[in-house]
């Protein structure tokens, strides 16, 4: 029974949402496979459930909302726009070797809002929307900003080259520390033994030879220096409530101030919070926050957690996608930033409802 | 009566043969060369069922069997959350195969998996796809390259002749099974990172909802466990 009374969560929830001036969308529940295996990557494999269609080829059921609402807007939408929906996605619980107790639904609800604008406070809607429809769970909420971090690692004094690797894995926490670690080290000249086998596959000798030169041009970099190193990590370390987090970003500004102008975007947004009647003293801001996300967030990220339920995933959560939306509006040649995020109504329920 | 499943072919079975024999219990098969059933010395109410080894890991799961001989890379790979379908009860000695990552002979650039990944992030950027790895393990493999965060690759299926698939140009690393290496070798390509994916072998393993515990018990006991 617990299925209807979710569902009628869900429309509570999408009311909401459409009070708040959002049309409601109903994408398709198959998706083409290729375009989201491009976007997420192998990972979404493990996740998404594939299936084969003769002629449509690879298909997905839907793992999420946001790639088929951002396709529906780029097609024929216009702006700005904001669009709501209520619908299952479905996930694999792949256990790896243990299965768990209590294994999580492969099929469950989201609703969600996205705000497709130019608007400098579409941030300070979105998340106070969403404070605002989950107050009575009193949720814990957390921020994140990484707009920040990208613009602290495009601030350190690296080669364009190992500044690009660095952004590139921002999303990948080891890989990123292995990576720092190497560029704040002498470089070690390598040595690249030619092979006596003939050449085979897609990968060109031309790209070889320039990734090989580009490894020689490294080896030449000065190493990062290390209160570098040290200013980044203790950019990722930040985590107070936002009020406590902004000061000490602040104060960071002064040695990285590439930062500054993500400082002073973090305080109007937070500003913009407070005009909205949101405590934001009561909002805890993790720096870090985003690196744990899907990778397709690059600005505000956040999420509503249900207290002492560490096993359970968000019960809501979203951020700022603008990259995400660029790529999917290429074919169209259009562009638009883009924020939002979506509410599990099956975990509301657990929490016994909104009323 | 304990049902007890081995691999039904070659080598494999008759290492199988000895491995029981060699803790007296005498496997046969029954009658001709193209019969499936067994026969079973030295040993009360056990019963020998012959089967592919890929369909052992499905029949220790659903119980079908008690007792069930198979690599250690098909556990891992068939049955999400394994270890509570099946107890491990013996390492046997033989069946030893790595899977490994192996890319072109002459990438010399690419020795690690982080020169891996950079490869990875380069071939996407430049070819507009994810660097394709053939693999017919490919939770094994996306679990593993998750946990060493690589990105910017994809999995293609390839159930046979996977080493073939680089120079088809159908892929451009492969992760499989090796055991000497000769077939690598052979279609110009070579093993990276200094650890394989996983180490595998012959296990004989305990289905844990086929019931009969004692009578399993007391088997291993006469085996030696």
């Amino acid at each position: 029974m617990s299925k209807r009374e979710k569902q009628a969560i869900g429309q509570q929830i999408l009311a909401a949402f459409r009070a708040a001036g959002a049309e409601e969308v109903a994408p398709d529940i198959l998706l083409e496979a290729d375009t989201l295996l491009d976007l997420y990557g192998e990972d979404i494999r493990a996740r998404a459930y594939v299936t084969q269609d003769p002629i449509r080829g690879e298909m997905m059921l839907r793992p999420d909302f946001t790639v088929p609402v951002v396709q529906m807007h780029m097609a024929n939408g216009a702006e700005p726009a904001r669009y709501c929906y209520l619908g299952e996605v479905f996930r694999k619980q792949d256990h790896g070797e243990t299965r768990p107790e209590h294994p999580r639904d492969n099929e469950y609800l989201q609703a969600g809002f996205e705000l497709f604008a130019r608007d400098p406070e579409a941030d300070a809607e979105v998340f106070a929307l969403f404070h605002r429809i989950l107050a009575p769970l009193k949720l814990r909420a957390t921020m994140g900003d990484m707009d920040l971090l990208m613009d602290a690692v495009r601030a350190l004094p690296l080669s364009g080259a190992r500044r690009a690797a660095l952004l590139h894995h921002i999303w990948r926490p080891r890989r990123f520390a292995r990576l720092l670690a190497r560029f704040a080290a002498p470089a070690e000249m390598r040595r690249f033994p030619e092979s006596a086998a003939p050449w085979t596959g897609l990968r060109s000798p031309a790209e070889m030879q320039a990734r090989i030169a580009r490894l020689r041009a490294d080896a030449a970099e000065t190493p990062l220096p290390p209160q570098w190193v040290e200013r980044l990590e203790r950019l990722f370390a930040i985590g107070a409530p936002a009020p406590e987090a902004l000061r000490q970003l602040r104060a960071l500004a002064a040695e990285i101030p590439d930062i500054a102008a993500a400082v002073d975007r973090l305080e109007r947004n937070l500003a913009a919070l407070s005009a909205r009647g949101i405590d934001v003293g009561a909002v805890h801001f993790d720096a870090s926050h985003g690196r744990h996300t899907m990778e397709y967030y690059d600005g505000m990220t956040f999420s509503f957690a249900a207290a002492g339920r560490e096993d359970w995933p968000p019960v809501a959560s979203g951020g700022r996608y603008d990259a995400l939306a660029a790529v999917l509006g290429q074919a169209q040649g259009r562009s638009i930033p883009a924020v939002g995020g979506i509410i599990r109504p099956g975990l509301v329920y657990e929490l016994g409802g909104l009323a | 009566m304990i049902r007890l499943g081995v691999p039904s072919k070659g080598r494999l079975m008759e290492q199988c043969f000895d491995w029981f024999a060699a803790r007296g219990v005498r496997l046969s098969r029954a009658g001709s060369e193209r019969e499936y059933a067994g026969r079973v010395e030295g040993a009360e109410n056990v019963a020998l069922v012959l089967l592919s080894a890929g369909e052992i890991p499905r029949e220790l799961m659903a119980g079908r069997i008690h007792l069930g001989v198979t690599g250690t890379d098909l556990i891992r790979e068939k049955l999400a959350g394994w270890r509570g379908h099946v107890e491990e009860l013996a390492p046997m000695g033989f069946g030893h195969a790595d899977l490994i990552l192996a890319v072109p002979a002459c990438w010399s650039d690419c020795e690690t998996l982080d020169d891996f990944a950079t490869i990875a992030r380069d071939f996407r950027a430049e070819h507009g796809f994810r660097l394709r790895i053939a693999t017919k393990y490919h939770r094994l493999v996306r679990a593993w390259l998750s946990a060493e965060e690589v990105a910017d690759y994809q999995l293609v299926d390839s159930q046979g002749a996977t080493e073939g698939t680089v120079a088809n140009l159908t892929a451009e690393a492969i992760a499989d099974i090796t055991s000497s290496g000769e077939t690598l070798r052979a279609n110009h390509l070579k093993i990276i990172g200094e650890e394989p994916i996983l180490r595998s072998q012959a296990t004989l393993l305990r289905s844990l909802s086929a019931g009969d515990a004692a009578a399993v018990r007391d088997f291993a006991v006469r085996l030696g466990l």
